[in-house]
């Protein structure tokens, strides 16, 4: 076997893996501190990616492609994707608190359609209609129509940029990827354990009636862990935007839907199982892909390993690769 | 310092609180018996805003606190160490500690943490290790440090001396008496009665969700059905 080949998958396994970790961690920091699945996750990762491109339709007018350009769009991604998410929580969520599990989790799925499509249907029409009722026809801010997967802005010195190294090309944008994924991953972990209000968050996820007891305001340590899932899939959505060129309302469901097997496979409410079951996640699905021979090989099969690799950690390690930090099953 | 009245607490269609009154003196050490199930965890956990009562008021310091959150009752200066000690298992036992002082607004903490660790010199000593492999004891000298942290005016102890050896809970007791002395209001639900008692300014006797009766701590030692209830004695 050509070793080029096998290095090029690699990276290209680390790559997926770094998304796929990026928005699994939102999946799991939620689960750890009030055990629900929000299945509406993926779609919070789609609205960053949206976010981020309306962002350089109004800052950028569509038309600057400098590198500065790219911390602009994230404050926009993340700005909107967090928005997105408190707003979930606070209407959707926080009134099923004291529900019987099943009732948020159906709500889940119904938010998730609903983001979909309020995306696919009101992305170009409000914006550009609210604009037309103040400047009439020309408008200064053209929103493109959600409806055919509108291309993301590109980035000079990142979009479609490579370069190769003994035979394996190296993306910027893959770089940009798991670059984030470890900036991210570093900052999580010394917001986790250094400050007030992470480890406020701990406390919480090991026992919130305690938790009060301490001072600590439960509600609002939900928010925050709701706002941090939030930006690191919004991250996650830029990189989407930056390696594919196309972003599209439909994307979020599948991301997400791998994205939360990766929580699982780490070990659900375990953010360090996240991270690792996001990586382990990539290789395993591009690794399959490129080496499985006959029948089951090639891209065809591509969606099949994630879930298979799923239902063997059920059975052999239901509690993940390195463990739930939070011993509660449904 | 501490009014509850009228107090009626239910859980789903079970009542466990029907309608008791009491009060705690600033200053004072109160004591509530009663045998298990009685209801004084659920006073307790109500007072401290983790229920909220069908009816009845609870007055600290001078104002209504019965509707609040349970985070804005501790930031009032009333602490409460939980039934079955609740620290947090993951965490050091720095950590821990230090969450104690969460609601806090002074930058004092520090000062504090050395007396708990002065008051407790095991929980100096192990202060980087995980909460949970601590023993039983250790970790009830943990949840009591905790609780300190706050700098209470009035701390709230479930039981204890729970799990403790004769040594450790005669500690417990001594710390009490300190923290008393201290001019910390305190109000101690306890199954060692006589202990309890001992230390009481006053005590409420609580049956079946009902105060049956109540008198000074002193009195209460020597009355018969204290005595035969409570302290094992026919
Ligand atoms: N979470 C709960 N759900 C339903 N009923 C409860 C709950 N907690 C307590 N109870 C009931 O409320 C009543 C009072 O319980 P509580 O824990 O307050 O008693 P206690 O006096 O603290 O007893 P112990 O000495 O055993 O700690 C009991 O009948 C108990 O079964
Ligand atoms: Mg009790």
């Amino acid at each position: 076997m050509d070793p080029a080949y096998f290095f090029q998958q690699l990276v290209n396994g680390l790559t997926l893996g770094s998304l796929f970790a990026l928005i699994a961690v939102g999946y799991t920091v939620v689960y750890g501190i009030i055990q629900l699945i929000n299945f509406a996750h993926g779609e919070i990762f789609m609205v960053g990616a949206f976010g981020a491109l309306g962002t350089w339709i109004i800052l950028g007018r569509a038309e600057i492609t400098a590198w500065w350009m790219l911390p602009v769009m994230l404050v926009g991604a993340v700005g909107v994707s967090v928005l997105t998410a408190l707003l979930m929580e606070r209407f959707a969520y926080r009134p099923l608190r004291r529900a019987p599990r099943l009732a948020p989790l159906i709500t889940a799925i119904g938010i998730s359609v609903f983001l979909q499509e309020f995306v696919r249907l009101f992305y170009g029409p409000i914006p550009n209609g609210l604009q037309r009722l103040v400047f009439g026809d020309d408008i200064p801010f053209e929103f493109p129509d959600a409806k055919a997967a509108p291309r993301f802005p590109s980035i000079e010195g990142v979009s479609g940029g490579s370069f190769v190294i003994g035979g394996v090309t190296l993306q910027y944008a893959a770089i940009f990827t798991v670059v984030a994924l470890v900036l991210c991953w570093i900052g999580l972990y010394f917001f986790v354990n250094r400050t007030r209000v992470g480890r406020a968050m701990q406390a919480t996820a090991q026992d919130p009636d305690t938790a009060r007891l301490m001072g600590i305001d439960v509600d609002r340590i939900i928010m925050v862990a709701f706002a941090v899932g939030a930006a690191l899939a919004a991250v996650a959505g830029i990189a989407h935007g930056l390696q594919y060129t196309n972003i599209e309302f439909r994307m979020g469901f599948l991301a997400g839907l791998k994205a939360f097997t990766a929580a699982v496979l780490g070990g659900i409410g375990n953010i360090n199982g996240a991270v690792v079951g996001g990586l382990v996640l990539g290789l395993v699905e591009v690794m399959a892909t490129a080496f499985i021979p006959g029948t089951f090989g090639g891209s065809a099969w591509k969606d099949v390993w994630a879930f298979a690799l799923l239902i063997l950690v059920l059975v052999f390690r239901p509690q993940g690769l390195l463990g739930a930090r939070v011993v509660d099953r449904a | 310092m501490l009014e509850v009245r009228d107090l009626v607490v239910s859980y789903g269609r079970v009542r466990a609180v029907k309608r008791i009154s009491f009060a705690v003196e600033q200053g004072q050490v109160v004591s509530l018996l009663g045998t298990n199930g009685a209801g004084k965890t659920t006073t307790l956990r109500t007072v401290s805003g983790l229920h909220t009562p069908d009816s009845g008021e609870i007055w600290f310091d001078g104002e209504r606190i019965d509707r609040l959150p349970a985070h804005k009752i501790v930031q009032r200066g009333l602490a409460h160490s939980p039934e079955g000690r609740r620290i947090f298992p993951r965490l050091t036992v720095v950590d821990n500690l230090m969450l104690g002082a969460f609601a806090r607004r002074d930058r004092g903490a520090g000062a504090d943490l050395a007396r708990v660790y002065e008051l407790f010199p095991i929980l100096h000593e192990r202060r980087n290790q995980p909460a949970g492999t601590f023993s039983g004891g250790e970790q009830q000298m943990l949840a009591i440090g905790r609780a300190l942290m706050s700098r209470p005016r009035m701390l709230m102890l479930d039981e204890p001396s729970m799990g403790l050896s004769p040594l450790m809970m005669k500690r417990i007791m001594s710390t009490i008496a300190e923290l008393k002395a201290e001019g910390v209001t305190i109000l101690l639900v306890e199954q060692n009665a006589s202990a309890a008692l001992a230390l009481a300014d006053h005590g409420y006797v609580l049956e079946v969700g009902s105060i049956a009766f109540d008198d000074t701590g002193a009195k209460l030692l020597s009355d018969d059905r204290v005595r035969r209830t409570y302290l094992g004695e026919d």
